[in-house]
């Protein structure tokens, strides 16, 4: 067991009570599915906001595991590990 | 009086509120003339605003919002305090059961029901769906008789998407209501939405083989007769029709228009067979006939039409979308419109002269108007 970090972006962390940074314990090999129920469960708003009711990951919501985007991964079945950290971002979208 | 849309009759001494949602907000707007508003917004800045509500049933104001983020997806929010806070709920007003496999895109239409169904509000939304709420539009459940359809296979997407756009309960019969999906048209239920059968005998589909097809129509916007509630117009993505069997048949009441396509059409809150229209030239010339707005006004049942300009901007190349217009429920019935190119009017005679009270919006996707007591 071990933590991750969440950096939340600006627009988002009036759901997650005012937090730039979420800290998750995970246990070993969690996908990243996991850890985003488990903050939908305590910020059910946000989770909206990140993932549609279906569980997919918006389009335009962009999540880096360590610089690297999940999508290039195993999308919400990326293995996470202590000490990592998940950025999330709002991608190009709009005019 | 009680109306269709669920509002009562307005008395001298109200203040009119003008809500306007926008490609990227909305804009709230308060009057005691309704050709002078202080506006507060953007709220929701860089949401898009496809559906409002104003309930005033109850004994108090309020305004439910459709709302839809290009990143963060879409959500329904009421404010009690006309705007000054809103509350979404936290599970979602609106989500597609597990079963589903599907995923809300889009509000399009947020319509409370009669004055003598308190609590009732019905949505219809992207993927065409149909919703009801009983406690004030604070949740929804989905309508299965509709999304289980044999013909939703065969339904399309018209070019702003797949939906439910127009969802009009009977305010006569609580078993009846009418929905408009593009593309698909208009279907009614007499069985309080368990069952719903295709109800577009008459009406033109010229982007298909078959002229008038049982279904698949591209109707952009139908309205219900305040007094005669088996009364019903439609503007079509080609044609302007009327029914006077609940949809069973309808007639092309086109003639003495200078166009007959359009996306909105709106009906008199208290007076029958009056409805206005705002032609746009045609399908493949997307502008106002002759780059001149116009609203006409049919006070006969589509018999005979007259237009009106006074006050409207001149020239105009953009449209006026199939929610982005509206009347309230005052005498002389107010009359409100927005175009895409963020020009938003309004008229306290009926109709027949507009001021503009907002310009240089972004896109207007929605206008909603109603008389609150403050």
């Amino acid at each position: 067991m071990g933590e991750v970090r969440i950096l939340v972006p600006t627009l988002l962390q009036p759901l997650v009570g005012g937090s730039a940074e979420l800290r998750l314990e995970v246990g070993a090999g969690a996908p990243l599915s996991e850890l985003l129920d488990a903050v939908a469960g305590e910020f059910p708003v946000f989770g909206r906001r990140v993932r549609d009711e279906t569980g997919k990951l918006r389009r335009y919501v962009n999540i880096y595991l360590d610089g690297d985007e999940v999508r290039r991964l195993d999308g919400l079945e990326t293995q996470i590990a202590a000490g990592q950290e998940l950025m999330i971002i709002q991608s190009v979208a709009g005019g | 009086m009680k109306n269709s849309a669920g509002a009562q009759t307005e008395h001298s001494g109200t203040t009119h509120l003008l809500a306007v949602g926008t490609k990227k907000g909305l804009w709230l707007g308060t009057s005691s003339d309704r050709q002078n508003y202080v506006f507060t917004g953007p709220h929701f800045l860089m949401a898009e605003i496809p559906s409002i509500a104003i309930d005033t049933r109850e004994g108090r104001t309020r305004i439910l919002v459709g709302l839809r983020s290009e990143h963060w997806g879409p959500t329904v929010a009421h404010s009690d305090d006309l705007g000054a806070t809103w509350d979404e709920p936290e599970r979602g007003a609106i989500t597609f059961p597990p079963d589903t496999g599907s995923a809300l895109e889009r509000v399009w239409q947020i319509q409370p029901d009669s004055a003598d169904r308190p609590g009732v509000v019905w949505a219809g939304c992207e993927p065409i769906s149909v919703w009801k709420s009983t406690d004030n539009g604070e949740h929804f459940e989905l309508n299965r008789g509709l999304w289980d359809h044999p013909h939703r296979t065969e339904w399309g997407a018209g070019y702003g998407g797949a939906a439910a756009h127009t969802v009009l309960p009977s305010p006569a019969d609580p078993t009846t209501i009418h929905v408009a999906m593009s593309t698909g048209g208009v279907y009614r239920s007499t069985d309080g939405g368990a069952s719903w059968q295709p109800r577009n005998n008459g009406i033109g589909a010229s982007f298909m083989p078959v002229d008038t097809p049982e279904f698949g129509q591209c109707v952009h916007k139908i309205a219900r007769d305040s007094n005669q509630p088996e009364v019903l117009f439609a503007q079509n993505h080609g044609g302007v029709y009327r029914s006077a069997n609940n949809g069973d048949s309808w007639d092309n009441i086109a003639q003495g228009l200078p166009a007959d396509f359009g996306f909105t059409i709106l009906t008199h809150p208290h007076r029958s067979d009056t409805a206005w229209v705002i032609p746009i030239k045609a399908d493949a010339e997307r502008i106002p006939p002759e780059g001149k707005l116009a609203v006409h006004r049919t006070d006969d049942g589509g018999a005979s039409w007259t237009s009106f300009t006074d006050g409207l901007l001149e020239p105009e190349c953009n449209v006026v979308l199939r929610d982005a217009a509206a009347v309230d429920a005052a005498s002389p019935v107010g009359l409100f419109f927005g175009t895409r190119g963020g020009t938003v009017y309004a008229s306290a005679d009926e109709g027949e002269s507009f001021v503009p009270v907002l310009r240089q919006l972004p896109d207007v996707l929605c206008v909603r108007a109603a008389g609150i007591e403050l």
